[in-house]
């Protein structure tokens, strides 16, 4: 099997430059790539053009990289519950493209599948249809959408195997898989890296192919966004 | 009049045994609160997970199982979780069979604004605009009236527009109404207390109301 493993976020995330277009996995701060965001903030690479549905919270995920001014644009369906990122956006120092969540998510899937473009009824008649080829199947109307061009994707899985052979947890899955078929170099950060033939082939969600670079994170907050409870009885 | 439990628990009539079903964030979600006992329906949630189950007991709370709010919530027996693009395909090819959501604005031909307020309000749609363009049936949960007394169903939408000509039927603090295909807003219902006049009056679009409109039955 061929090795996929390096030591940690750093070297991982070494050839990420200034400019450079990145894939995020994560749904709000679920699933999202921490170690190798702090990375990203500690080398303060600057100019970012940032794929990911949320932009993190003030103080926590991609919240860090718009702190430190890192991120020029960020191409995302839903960027609420973060004030900087609005004020960023209001004072036009930010550039931001929303875009429909399924949109983001089957631009991710054209991307790892090899397909140049898709067609989707979301938009249609709004302005997120401006400029954009509109076509006529069996009497509705879709957008002609691209395929993303990232030149890295950076996911979160739950376990991992030195072969790159991903498998996620729960809803933390969300668009990491996606993600890491469409990246140029594909940076995966797992909580529990194992040999490759601890892993049940049939279980693997993400096969090793798609995935260049692997790491076991450390300190994994997790933090919870909106936490809702019940009481017993 | 409705509160927005009210609201919710109107909507929930509206579901049937065996519909997989998603709920937007505010007053949809609360629908789930009054889905009737005895009806067996399953809860998508955008994020990637069907068979969407209560927030769980406190100290339970497990930060890689949210829903599309960012709760924290449960699965149930028989749940399922997957990718976001795999979500968007089961709603893109009608797998859901009832969506519920909020909105700003409704139009009397069915648009529908609830994404954006120009200068103001810039969060995203989110997947809003997923679920309008491809689902069948949408039931939309709003506020008839705004806070300063005009009217949020209108002639045309004067907010930036999730989606064009989708939505079918509304449910408000003070009514139930369908969108009909050639434009305008057929009263059903009148909510408890609330005349046929004063729903006229808070409706800007196009109103057809019968002076014999029943009031709804909550059950």
């Amino acid at each position: 099997m061929i090795n996929k493993v390096v030591s940690g976020a750093g070297e991982a995330i070494r050839d990420i430059e200034d400019g450079s277009t990145l894939m995020l996995g994560g749904f709000g701060l679920c699933g999202i790539p921490e170690n190798c965001i702090h990375a990203l903030v500690q080398k303060n690479v600057k100019n970012l053009t940032c794929i990911s549905n949320n932009a993190g919270v003030d103080d926590f995920g991609i919240g860090l990289m718009l702190q430190q001014r890192q991120v020029k644009k960020m191409i995302s369906s839903y960027v609420g519950e973060n004030a900087e990122f609005e004020r960023q956006l209001l004072s036009g120092e930010l550039e931001v493209e929303l875009i429909p969540q399924g949109t983001l998510a089957t631009r991710c899937m054209a991307a790892g599948y090899g397909m140049p473009a898709i067609f989707t009824p979301a938009g249609v008649g709004t302005e997120v249809a401006q400029g954009k080829e509109v076509r006529n199947f069996n009497g509705k109307d879709y957008l002609m959408e691209y395929a993303f061009d990232a030149d890295f994707a950076i996911v979160k899985a739950w376990k991992g195997d030195t072969a790159g052979n991903l498998i996620y947890r729960s809803t933390s899955r969300n668009f990491n898989p996606v993600m890491a078929m469409a990246g140029k170099t594909t940076i995966a950060e797992v909580e529990i890296l194992v040999e490759a033939g601890e892993l049940d082939p049939d279980q693997i969600h993400t096969p090793g192919v798609f995935v260049h670079r692997i790491f076991q994170g450390t300190d994994y907050e997790k933090r919870i966004e909106q936490r809702t409870v019940r009481t017993k009885n | 009049m409705l509160d927005k439990n009210g609201i919710a628990r109107r909507i929930a009539k509206e579901i049937k045994d065996g519909y997989y079903v998603n709920l937007g964030i505010g007053i949809p979600t609360l629908v789930a609160n009054y889905i009737p006992d005895g009806i067996n329906v399953v809860l998508q949630s955008e994020n990637g997970l069907l068979g969407m189950g209560p927030f769980p007991f406190e100290g339970e709370e497990d930060a890689d199982l949210i829903n599309a709010g960012k709760q924290t919530i449960t699965t149930l027996p028989g749940s399922s979780v997957f990718d976001s693009a795999l979500s968007f395909g089961m709603i893109r090819s009608q797998k859901i069979d009832l969506t519920i959501l909020g909105a700003m604005e409704v139009s009397e031909y069915g648009d529908i604004a609830n994404w954006k307020i120009p200068g103001k309000m810039v969060k995203g749609m989110g997947g809003a605009m997923d679920l309008v363009a491809s689902a069948k049936n949408i039931i939309v949960a709003m506020q008839h009236v705004n806070k300063a007394g005009e009217s949020k169903l209108l002639k045309a939408c004067t907010l930036p527009l999730t989606g064009v000509r989708c939505i079918k039927k509304i449910v408000t603090e003070l009514a139930v109404l369908d969108v009909l295909p050639e434009g305008g807003f057929k009263l059903l219902e009148r909510a408890p207390g609330v005349s046929v006049d004063y729903i006229k009056t808070s409706t800007s679009g196009r109103l057809i109301a019968d002076d014999q409109t029943p009031e709804m039955d909550l059950g």
